[in-house]
């Protein structure tokens, strides 16, 4: 049963050869073994999970099933769903339950899906290793071949992808400011699409970044992210960063193939550090494209290697003060003090992580008088030249494959002394989101370790099907089928 | 003449500013779709979006802008086709996110004018430096309860209009003035009801005094003065207070301060005392506001006459005076009401009515207009039955009194009360000849030339008449039978 | 640029959160560490550049102006940690 895709889930609940209690359950009975070791969920939600599961056989049965009745999913804890506890991976919202459903997870619902738990990430989504949650670090479910040393997931989206990866979720929901699906997708062997920004709607994922920030799915396949974001994605009014646009056929444009597609290779992510065999299966991954059909052509983004040092201005200014509403009046923890001001200092310092705490102070420093133009209107302007590197080297190309991460998976405690160091995982997947244009990950291959590496396709903003399809070449291509050695009906 | 204080090293100026924040009147908030009603029990006009829930997002509600563009064309204002909305942050319990929704950079309404009037009948004109939309805070009560503050949400995130004068004020007589102005504006465009009780118009009031040619000093803003009478006094006791730091040698810090209207005095406000650091930046939840020029063009073309224009109307087609046109413009009620009596008629008399005898029944009443005991028809009718004679000008003022208090027409006034003028020279003579034997002495005076006894047997013949003579055939009679 | 513990500690008070003065050296070290790392956007020629907001540009959409939302105070006040009657509670505030 836990061989099963997404897609083969879903033609075996409709052939009814199997039901979504039994699913369901079998699921269940994977998270009460694993999950005491990978730590991927917060909060399993087994009676919410068969409840819904039920539902969904009653639909089936009925032949009124939504695209996705019967599937149990992990739900990144950054989306709001209405009675079950959401807590950001932070203290400070260890005692929230919020009274309403965000609009991806209720979109997740409206076509029938089941809800597992809520998954473990790094708090309020900061972080690259999923070390930083309140609920304890998410173990990977690889290790090095002869190596037992415990590895991170990545992050933010650590739960989802370690829980898509050990089987203990179909699918997950999961989300990406700078990288945090992409580079946990990369990392546990799964894929993972950031979709354009608009795509999905925000509206009740606790906010990190709110110009970067945007909902996607991880997946086994491809094909498996492209059902699940047709159903995540579609205009919210209750956003108004959400694009009004239809939702294409995502799962059609996997079988489209890339006969004729310009693939762009951009010459300035080849940096001197890239690990040989990470630069290797780039190349390796051009030439599958090439023997598909695509041609492959050098594009120059000349800015994208201050992707990062913008992005850590933007991502904490605005993270500095979407959090600043975690104050201890309304919800989520307090601590007392003797006055106001000391109730606000003591809720916040003892609420927030180090990690998230660091960021807040930077994102105020940079806003603040004297300081807001040569930081934060300095990125902007940087920002802007990031998004015309790409809008011009999209005039050429179809898309553009780079590698995902600049390594596979690292021990835990691994680059915790240095924020910077950590910082760099997200290297590749940063200038994407600061331009809001999409990006997928592929497993295309395994280090010499046995880690898996990922590929990443970017696409031009709304273009989600082109990404798609030639994500979807990629992985035929590279018949990726290593499996982590801790895994449900492993 | 200009209002300066004297002090002990000479005469001071004063200058003030004016940030007037006005609710927009809409039914729902500014970013959410909660209820924006005065009054409501606490809490109960909050959605999950102005309580800042986490990922909770603003949708920004069209009739907002709409009313913002509308009193900026009010305002003869820059309407700035794009806008933008950025952050102001702080930490205040009544402020849920931590930073207040504003514009700050790109305003909505750029540069603007107000005319205003003042007692001696001269006018200025007050440059508006811009408006901008934004949202209010929370309530915070601080005496519900012995060690906490309670705060009811219901007001966060109500639309708001900041609109920020120039410098130009010189004396709480102008900010009176141009407060008193700006809320007519307002109401003639139905964009904010400028209820100060209530809280829907709220003054800052920024002060500076100088000596005359001087550059400005420091100034200090006195917050949330909620009525004309306390921006006055604000004003003055803030200058004063600021002469007597200057004159002592002392330096005016620039602060936030509050307007203790019980002791009449400003005090600092303790809980702005740290220096502030809002950290604007754009909002990244909300993109650019983009006007369409037609739409805003429509909105220019609906909209009603205001005070400026009416006025102007009033004296020109009504022939009435500065002053009287300004009183009767003020409130577009009244200049509705006005007109609706005036049309058709002695303008000039429907003027001195409304003003004189309409406004004193209202202020002792304690009524508004809009609810007033006696109609515009009403006093038109009435203003009908003097020009046709069917009552005399004396008569009039009890007809008007009693539709005052019994709400009845005109007519049937008149008819029960048996009030209509007589014009039987019978009935005129009978009196006049009672009234000269009963007062054979005042003839003899009058006849000796007393000339001015004429006024007296007028008055006695009326009161005879109990006042229902036809005044010209009254005079006419007693010229004929003195003579 | 480099951050002073008088910054770290103006800094940690705007965004109100508690620092112990043992906390301020290894702060101050790690947001000068990734400030010093930042600078290199200093090398970026954005003459003329208009700044970017975010990823996606349009225009904002208006909604309608209808009560929609509200009516929910004991939704609204669930969550509080504390509450006096259908109000937030603070520690009392003096203005
Ligand atoms: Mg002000
Ligand atoms: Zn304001």
């Amino acid at each position: 049963m836990f061989a099963l895709t997404l897609a083969g889930a879903r033609a075996a609940l409709r052939a009814r050869q199997v039901s979504a209690r039994e699913l369901t359950d079998a699921y269940l009975g994977a998270i009460e073994a694993l999950n005491p070791r990978l730590n991927a969920y917060i909060t399993p939600t087994p009676e919410l999970a068969r409840r819904q599961a039920d539902a969904a056989d009653a639909a089936l049965a009925r032949g009124e099933a939504g695209p996705l009745a019967g599937i149990p999913l992990a739900i990144k804890d950054l989306f709001c769903t209405a009675g079950v506890r959401t807590t950001a991976g932070s203290r400070i919202l260890a005692p929230f339950v919020p009274p309403y459903e965000s609009t991806v997870t209720a979109n997740l619902l409206r076509d029938g899906a089941v809800f597992l738990g809520k998954a473990n990430l790094d708090e309020f989504a900061m972080g690259s290793s999923n070390m930083t949650s309140a609920f304890g670090p998410v173990t990977s479910p690889w290790t090095r071949t002869g190596d037992a040393a415990p590895l991170v997931p990545g992050g933010s989206s650590g739960g989802s992808a370690a829980a898509v990866a050990a089987r203990l979720a179909l699918g997950a929901t999961a989300t990406d400011t700078g990288g945090s699906i992409r580079q946990p997708a990369s990392f546990c062997g799964v894929a993972g699409i950031k979709p354009t920004y608009g795509r999905c709607s925000r509206w009740g994922i606790v906010a990190f970044a709110s110009s970067l920030d945007q909902a996607g799915p991880l997946a086994r396949t491809v094909e498996d992210c492209a059902i699940l974001l047709g159903s995540m994605a579609g205009h919210d009014p209750k956003d108004s960063t959400s694009a009004d646009r239809p939702v294409p056929d995502f799962a059609a444009a996997c079988r489209r193939g890339v006969r004729g597609l310009r693939i762009g290779v951009p010459r300035e992510y080849r940096s001197d550090g890239m690990p040989p065999e990470i630069e290797a299966l780039w190349q390796q991954g051009l030439a599958w494209l090439r023997a598909a059909g695509a041609e492959t052509v050098d594009v120059s983004l000349p800015h994208t290697k201050y992707g990062l040092a913008t992005y850590y201005i933007v991502a904490p200014a605005e993270a500095s003060s979407n959090l600043a509403r975690y104050d201890g009046v309304r919800f989520g923890a307090r601590s007392e003090g003797g006055d106001l001001l000391e109730m606000y200092e003591n809720t916040r310092a003892e609420g927030f992580g180090a990690e998230v705490r660091r960021r807040i102070l930077i994102g105020t420093y940079v806003l603040s008088a004297g300081y807001y133009d040569a930081y934060y209107l300095r990125a902007q302007k940087v920002r802007a030249l990031i998004l015309r590197d790409f809008t011009e080297a999209f005039h050429n190309v179809d898309a553009l494959l780079t590698p995902t991460a600049p390594s596979a998976a690292f021990p835990q405690g691994e680059r915790m002394d240095d924020p910077v160091k950590m910082y760099l995982n997200d290297v590749f997947t940063v200038p994407a989101s600061m331009s809001g244009i999409p990006g997928l990950s592929v497993p295309a291959g395994l280090d010499a370790r046995g880690l898996p590496l990922g590929l990443q396709v970017l696409g031009k903003p709304f273009d989600e099907e082109t990404v798609f399809a030639v994500g979807a070449a990629l992985e035929r291509a590279a018949g990726f089928a290593a499996l982590p050695a801790l895994r449900a009906g492993g | 003449m200009a209002y300066v204080i004297e002090g002990s090293t000479g005469a001071w100026e004063v200058v003030i500013g004016l940030e007037v924040h006005a609710q927009i009147i809409s039914a729902s908030k500014l970013f959410s779709g909660a209820a924006t009603a005065f009054g409501a029990e606490p809490n109960t006009q909050v959605s999950f979006v102005d309580a800042a829930f986490p990922g909770m997002l603003p949708v920004i509600n069209r009739v907002c802008v709409a009313q913002a563009v509308r009193t900026g064309l009010g305002l003869r204002a820059h309407i700035n086709l794009v806008s933008r909305f950025d952050r102001k942050n702080y930490f205040y319990p009544d402020l849920p996110p931590g930073y207040q929704i504003s514009q700050f950079a790109h305003p909505i309404v750029g540069a603007g004018v107000i005319e205003i009037e003042l007692a001696d009948g001269s006018t200025r004109s007050i440059g508006v430096t811009r408006l901008h939309m934004e949202q209010d805070a929370g309530k915070s009560l601080h005496d519900q309860h012995p060690g906490k503050s309670c705060i009811d949400l219901n007001r966060a995130g109500v639309a708001l209009m900041e609109i920020v004068s120039e410098p130009d004020l010189r004396s709480p007589e102008e900010a009176g003035a141009y407060v008193r102005k700006l809320r007519s504006i307002l109401r003639y465009l139905g964009t904010c009801d400028g209820n100060m009780e209530e809280g829907s118009l709220r003054a800052d009031v920024n002060v500076s005094v100088r000596k005359h040619g001087e550059p400005y000093r420091t100034r200090c803003e006195v917050k949330n003065v909620n009525s004309i009478r306390f921006v006055m006094l604000a004003v003055e006791a803030e200058a004063m207070r600021q002469v007597a730091v200057w004159e002592a040698g002392g330096t005016v810090q620039q602060e936030t301060r509050l307007f203790d209207s019980g002791r009449g005095v400003t005090r600092p406000m303790r809980s702005k005392e740290d220096a502030h650091d809002y950290r604007y930046f754009p909002d990244p939840d909300l993109f650019p506001l983009v006007l369409d020029e037609d739409w805003v063009e429509q909105l220019r073309r609906a909209l009603p006459e205001l005070p400026d224009e009416k006025r102007a109307r009033f004296m020109r087609d009504y022939g009435l005076s500065a002053y009287d046109a300004g009183v009767l413009v003020a409130e577009q009620a009244t200049a509705l009401y006005f007109e609706a009596v005036a049309r058709g008629r002695d303008a000039k008399q429907a003027a001195n009515w409304v003003t004189g005898d309409l406004f004193a029944t209202l202020n002792r009443s304690g009524r508004t207009i809009e609810d007033s005991p006696v109609s515009a028809a009403s006093l038109g009718r009435m203003l009908d039955l003097v020009a046709d004679g069917t009552i005399n000008g004396r008569i009039a003022k009890d007809v008007f009194d009693a539709m005052a208090e019994t709400g009845l027409a005109p007519d049937a006034i008149v008819q029960q009360r048996g009030l209509r003028q007589v014009t039987d020279t019978g009935a005129i003579d009978a009196a006049v000849a009672a009234v000269l034997a009963a007062n054979p002495d005042k003839v003899a005076e009058f006849r000796g030339g007393k000339d001015k006894l004429f006024g007296f047997f007028v008055g006695q013949v009326m009161r005879e008449m109990r006042g229902k003579g036809n005044p010209g055939l009254v005079n006419e009679a007693l010229k004929q039978a003195l003579t | 640029m480099s951050l002073d513990p008088v910054t770290v500690r103006r800094i940690a008070k705007l965004a109100r959160i508690r620092v112990e003065d043992s906390q301020v050296p290894r702060l101050q070290a790690e947001l000068n560490g990734i400030l010093g790392w930042i600078e290199q956007l200093n090398e970026v020629d954005v003459d003329g550049v208009e700044p970017l907001t975010g990823g996606a540009q349009m225009a904002l959409r208006l909604r309608e102006d209808a009560v929609t939302d509200g009516g929910i105070p004991e939704q609204v006040l669930a969550n509080a940690p504390d509450r006096a009657g259908d109000f937030f509670a603070v520690p009392k505030v003096v203005e």
